[in-house]
């Protein structure tokens, strides 16, 4: 297992490395002249001022060692200047980031608490309501596009019975509150501010149901599937042999199996999440590194987008690594 | 102890009556026919929307804006005041064709790549795969966001960044299918026959291919037009007057008491995709009927 | 029906019969209608009795074993009968006590023991939990217990093995893990689905001792479902045949085997070829195939396959009868009392000379072949399979050599190096004179016609997409055998009536055919290019005894009339003596003897050839069971690869010993030939 988890790391760090140039890459060989979008029409019509501007910003050296400037740039935290913001990119992430880690980790939440229990039931009593609700819930899931579900759920919750607070991460004349974390949750239970803590929780409700929809569709189809298949398995059958109880042979013998091919889709439902909060945040105007990066985006904030594009694919990296590991601690026969 | 002749069966109750086959049926392909129902629909609806809208798609009705469903304007009027159902309708073509040629041509490029990988083994396998992992260390829709940005505004351009996050599935697809068929006792007898290799791919793996690579296929295109309609939403898929599912509901999101603006046009984009993948299901139960309704 | 009362004896009563199965009907509920897999079966087992269920594939027999512990899923019924298990009557159990009453009183072993155990469980676990479960055990105390009968079935270092997960084990140990599953809490009866069906015959040998062991020592009552009489044959004292979802005959097993009553018996034993049969006889077969369970025939259903039905066996349904004291057939002929005729042997003629070309037709010197393993890390470097390890054979024209061994002895990889499917790691390989050692697949086509193969397993190698007219014809248009289709087709439909395949079938598809058919349709395929040299990969492993029967008496003829060589690989030593006019016995990638196959069999001269022949499941033949399994091929052990597991090693074979002439014609590798006596079997 050790050798595993190294053999892992390795994979990962080298995979880094190469993202880091792919996004180098990117930003680097972008057709339509940076030096023109930001000079302007007037100051890029004086060869000597773009001279020494392309200078200034290193445009003149090769390649290769615009990626070394580049790469000990992002070792010191570097990841350039927003365009719009005209603050650093890693600040303007490091403020939006915890809105997001709030929703997103709520939303998971939701999708374990929701798919993993319903694909199960969906297995265990197959062709029943229980699997035709499940089936229906993971079609949708998967194909109703999230932004537009966002947009439903507000207009009927919000704009038409008035159930659910409205955009935003609380009540719009309420005070953030001060804390540690950034997490309103957590800061505002630390603070034992319960007005605010449940403002905070009712604006959760709308957005983390909107997010989790897809990832409870992928999570519910891909557990029926695998619990359909892992009861179809001859251990299943020797455990009935063995008299076991349906329980303990649904939950002991095929759940653990059928967990497998689950956590392997842990990647696939991260980047679903974070596609996701891009829509979700963008509609209930919720202050994350989603609806930042859907603003870089409508601005064409080239700086904005390559950091965010740099960050978020560490942390996919890191994410599909924690699946490798917890692979191998579910699948005995990966492990070396 | 034994009659002389066979002995009829006392049947259980629950023996299946032609009533109950017939809904069995209706249960196992129902499905897969209201998907191609839908899928023929709207590629009708993209190819014949010129003649069947009753409004141009950008013809702007000031006076008129912002009006709910009614018979005039069947699913009501967005804020510059143009016929919502008939940029519905404009709007299937772009989302259908960004659909297929991703899907179509990113599997075109991804298959052989793989196929290509796992039949000329050693560097090349190990140098495409790596570039496949490569690609796929990113989340998909942002780095199609960033090459999106990158190369502009655009239909086509977005459709080009997509198309380099599309493929790779489709190589370790490809890759993994090319690997299973050369081992298979069919492949090795058409060695032993001593066919050429052409041969062998043409009328021995191929065709064994094919199956699976449609179904992925077919639920692919669902996933496609969500992920264009996506990007049309962040404002990246289409340049604005261009009528595009995923941009009018970005046009209305706000709008919270016109919801017909935002509303419509997400619902064509559901309903497509669960044609879609009602049709992969179906066409995957009908080549496999062991997975049926995994 | 009887009309005997159910008794209501209390389960202590020790004379009770422990099952008492009485008129058992089992369906699946299909579209077409109900399918009888099981249909009217009754037997009796009393307490330490064994019973075996034996009959060919879709007979039922899985099916009663199903039933019976009631473990049947959708769309499989009971739709009748009553099975009694000490009394109790077992199908109107309710759900809890079908629960306490299996895996405790009853047990069940399945066949394939590479997926019975669940893969992320530790065997501790799987091996404990149904004695706490059931409460017959604390915890604590069934673990002491598990390590301990992990011990008794003979699994090496129980304790470790038992904190490990399954994958880690070969498909013996497992089997062994399985069986010590079953025994855990005492059963009263274990019912065996196929044990050893997966398994290699010295390891076959190994788990059968087991079994025998569990009832002579426990009285444990055993009913071994197979479909090989030879297995049922060294462990069980009755059986019940059955063909049709009936039980046509029910007798002592050794009874059946030397007298059978029923032809659908009389056919199974004799379609079995046995290694102390006389030389040169033919296979025994039956045509057709099993009735249409949807709509079985309203007479006798064996009768249009019976070699000897009379005129009533197509008017009245046979019931059950006693032929004999003790036996009972479902016959019209043997009703009775009389026995059927023996086969009739084919008079057949001798043996034919080999050609008098001496060159040898394919020559092979120290054939090695390697195969990348997987990384032992993500720097370190490849471990190597070795698949072969240094191979010499000579095939002389008209020939046919024998390839036999256990899985992962390497016999499959040699045959795709002769056939150059692989290329060799080293050695030679000379193919009609010519080396072909490292030929390119290009200077491979133009020989390809003359070398050709038929693979194992008649559903994989043939192309589901293509019709056996396309299959056929496509190498006769490849090498321009046939200058348009017409004449093509003409040619497939020659070759179809060669191996026995009727014309009008060439337009369907491989899936329309049964397996059988499918391997006629491989060796069609096979034949097309006029070979001089068949590769046979094993060819009627996958068949059920008659149809192999039918397979083997194919090639026998067809080696006849065309001048075929054949190379022929498999593991059942019988059915390669009864083909084969010399063998050559694999261990480890390497040949450990070669020579004529009568000879060799009868007088083994290595020791493992002495135990692979011992294991053969025949009754009355005194086993001598090998201990171990093969050591892996990832590390090949130094000097004679046999030594770990030779009765008779010495210290000197620590150095390899050469494939050496010992006798006429007979080579062995081995520093002391002959040392190893095979025991002498009772004369029968």
């Amino acid at each position: 297992m050790p050798r595993y988890i190294a053999t892992r790391l390795l994979a990962a760090a080298a995979m880094a490395l190469l993202a880091s140039l792919v996004v180098f890459l990117i930003s680097a060989l972008v057709p339509g002249d940076p030096v023109l979008a930001q000079l302007g029409d007037i100051l890029a019509s004086n060869p000597a001022t773009v001279a020494e501007w392309r200078a200034k910003w290193g445009l003149d050296l090769p390649l290769w060692e615009r990626y070394g400037i580049f790469l000990n740039g992002l070792a010191h935290g570097d990841l350039g200047i927003s365009i719009a913001t005209r603050r650093p990119v890693l600040e303007d992430i490091a403020q939006y980031a915890p809105a997001t880690v709030e929703l997103a980790t709520v939303s998971f939440l939701l999708t374990l608490v929701i798919g993993i229990p319903l694909g199960i039931a969906a297995a265990v009593w197959r062709d029943s309501w229980v699997d035709s609700l499940a089936r229906a819930v993971s079609l949708l899931g998967v194909s109703a596009p999230t932004f537009w579900l966002a947009f439903i759920m507000l207009a009927i919750f919000y704009g038409g019975l008035e159930w659910a607070p409205g955009p935003g991460r609380m009540d719009p004349i309420a005070f953030p509150p001060e804390g540690p974390t950034g997490l309103f949750l957590v800061d505002t239970l630390l603070a034992r501010d319960w007005e605010s803590f449940w403002d905070c929780a009712a604006h959760l409700v709308l957005p983390s149901i909107v997010l989790a929809a897809a990832t409870i569709g992928l999570i519910t189809r891909t557990t029926r599937a695998a619990m359909l298949d892992s009861l179809g398995q001859d251990y299943v059958r020797v455990s009935r042999a063995k008299g076991l109880k349906e329980r303990a042979i649904v939950l002991r013998h095929a759940l653990p199996n059928a967990l497998v091919p689950v956590v392997t889709l842990g990647g696939l439902a991260f980047a679903n999440l974070l596609a996701g909060a891009v829509m979700t945040e963008t509609v209930f105007a919720w202050p994350g590194l989603g609806r930042y990066t859907f603003r870089s985006a409508a601005a064409l904030d080239f700086p904005a987008i390559m950091g965010i594009t740099l960050v978020v694919s560490a942390t996919y990296l890191l994410v599909n690594l924690l699946v490798d590991l917890s692979y191998a601690a579910l699948d005995p026969r990966v492990r070396r | 102890m034994s009659a002389s002749t066979v002995p009829p069966l006392a049947l259980p109750p629950a023996m299946p009556v032609p009533r109950a086959r017939w809904r069995r049926r209706l249960r196992r392909y129902g499905p897969a026919w209201l998907g191609g129902g839908i899928v023929l629909l709207w590629v009708l609806v993209a190819l014949l929307a010129p003649w069947i809208s009753p409004y141009p798609p950008d013809a702007q009705d000031v006076v008129n804006r912002l009006q709910p469903p009614s018979a005039a304007h069947w699913l009501g009027t967005d804020v510059l005041g143009r016929d919502v159902f008939s940029r519905l309708l404009h709007g299937a073509r772009l989302s259908l064709l960004a659909g297929f040629t991703v899907v179509l041509v990113g599997a075109a490029i991804g298959t052989t790549v793989g196929i290509v990988a796992a039949w000329a083994r050693g560097f090349w396998d190990e140098a495409l795969m790596r570039l496949t992992d490569l690609v796929l260390c990113f989340p998909p829709i942002i780095l199609a966001l960033a090459i999106a940005a990158a190369l502009g505004i655009g239909t086509q351009n977005t459709i080009l960044a997509m198309l380099v996050v599309w493929w790779p599935k489709f190589a370790r697809l490809g890759r993994a299918l090319a690997l299973v068929q050369r081992g298979q006792e069919y492949v090795e007898a058409a060695t032993v026959l001593g066919l050429k290799p052409r041969r062998i791919l043409a009328r021995h793996i191929l065709p064994n291919t094919l199956g699976p690579l449609a179904v992925l296929v077919t639920l692919d295109l669902g996933n496609a037009i969500l992920t264009f309609a996506g990007l049309s939403f962040l404002g990246l898929g289409v340049v604005p007057p261009t009528p595009e599912w995923g941009s009018m509901v970005a046009e209305g999101r706000e709008l919270v008491e016109q919801w017909w603006i935002a509303a419509f046009p997400g619902f064509a984009i559901l309903t497509v995709v669960v044609g879609f993948n009602f049709c992969g299901d179906g066409l995957r139960d009908w080549l496999d009927p062991r997975a049926r309704s995994r | 029906m009887d009309g005997t009362l159910p008794r209501r004896e209390s389960a202590a009563d020790a004379a009770a019969p422990v099952l008492e199965v009485e008129d058992l009907r089992t369906v699946f509920l299909t579209d077409a209608g109900a399918v009888r897999a099981v249909d009217g079966v009754s037997f009796t087992v009393g307490p330490g009795e064994t019973l075996g269920i034996v009959g060919e594939s879709g007979s039922g027999k899985s099916v009663t074993a199903l039933s019976l512990m009631r473990l049947l899923e959708e769309p499989a019924r009971i739709v009748g009968g009553t099975v009694r298990f000490q009394g109790r009557d077992v199908l109107a159990m309710s759900g809890a006590e079908l629960r306490d009453w299996r895996g405790d009183r009853a047990a069940m072993v399945f066949q394939d023991p590479m997926t019975g155990l669940n893969p992320v469980i530790r065997i501790l676990r799987q091996v404990t939990e149904h004695m706490v479960s059931h409460g017959r055990q604390t915890p604590a105390k069934a673990r002491v217990r598990a390590v301990e009968l992990l011990r008794r079935m003979g699994v090496a270092a129980p304790e470790r093995a038992a904190a490990s997960f399954p994958h880690q084990f070969s498909g013996g140990m497992r089997q062994r893990v399985m069986l010590a599953i079953g025994v855990a809490n005492d059963p009263v009866l274990l019912i065996a689905d196929e044990p050893t069906t997966a398994l290699d015959v010295t390891i076959q040998a190994q788990i059968l001792d087991l079994l025998g062991n569990l009832n002579a020592e426990f009285g444990t009552a055993i009913i071994l479902i197979s479909h090989d009489l030879g297995v049922i044959g060294t462990v069980c004292r009755r059986v019940a045949v059955m063909y049709a979802g009936e039980v046509v005959e029910e007798a002592e097993t050794a009874a059946v085997l030397a007298d059978p009553r029923h032809p659908y018996s009389w056919a199974l034993v004799n379609a079995v070829p046995r290694l102390d049969s006389p030389a040169g006889t033919r296979l025994t077969s039956i045509d057709g195939a099993p009735p249409d369970a949807l709509n079985p025939p309203p007479a006798c259903r064996f009768l249009a396959r019976c070699p000897f039905a009379i005129s009533r066996c197509g008017q009245e349904h046979p019931p059950l009868m006693e032929v004999a004291p003790g036996r009972r057939a479902r016959c019209w002929v043997t009703a009775d009392g009389r026995s059927l005729p023996p086969p009739p042997v084919a008079a057949e003629a001798a043996r034919r000379e080999l050609s008098e070309d001496r060159r040898p037709l394919l020559e092979a010197v120290g054939l090695v072949k390697h195969f990348p393993g997987a990384r032992r890390s993500f720097f370190g470097p490849r471990a190597v399979v070795h698949a072969v390890n240094g191979v010499d054979l000579r095939l002389a024209r008209g020939e046919s050599l024998g390839i036999v061994g256990e899985s992962g002895c390497g016999k499959s990889t040699l045959a795709r190096l002769v056939t150059r499917l692989h290329e060799p790691t080293s050695g030679r390989l000379h193919f009609e004179g010519r080396d072909i050692t490292h030929a390119s697949s290009a200077e491979m086509r133009p020989l390809r016609p003359r070398l050709q193969m038929v693979f194992q397993d008649p559903y994989a190698s043939l192309n589901p997409r293509m019709r056996v007219r396309d299959t056929l014809a496509e190498p006769l248009m490849a090498h321009g055998r046939a200058s348009n289709r017409v004449e093509a087709d003409r040619r497939v439909l020659d070759l179809m009536g060669t191996v026995g395949l009727k014309p009008e079938w060439a337009a369907r598809f491989p899936h329309e055919f049964s397996g059988g058919q499918r391997q006629r349709i491989s060796i069609a395929r096979a034949l097309a290019l006029d070979p001089a040299l068949v590769v046979a990969d094993e060819p009627v492993s996958a068949l059920d005894v008659n149809v192999q029967a039918q397979v083997l008496n194919l090639m026998l003829d067809l080696r006849q009339r065309l001048g075929l060589s054949y190379l022929f690989i498999a593991h059942d030593l019988a059915v390669v003596r009864a083909f084969c006019d010399r063998v050559a016995v694999m261990y480890l990638g390497r040949i450990m003897e070669e020579g004529p196959a009568i000879a060799l069999f009868a007088r083994p001269l290595h020791p493992y050839t002495v135990a692979l022949t011992s294991a053969v499941p025949e009754p009355g033949r005194e086993r001598v069971i090998l201990g171990g399994e093969p050591p892996s091929t990832l590390a090949l052990p130094t000097g004679c690869v046999f030594r770990g597991r030779c009765p008779v090693a010495q210290p000197i074979c620590e150095e390899a010993p050469p494939l050496a002439e010992v006798e006429a014609g007979r080579r062995v590798a081995c520093h002391f030939p002959g040392a190893f006596e095979p025991p002498r079997t009772p004369g029968r």
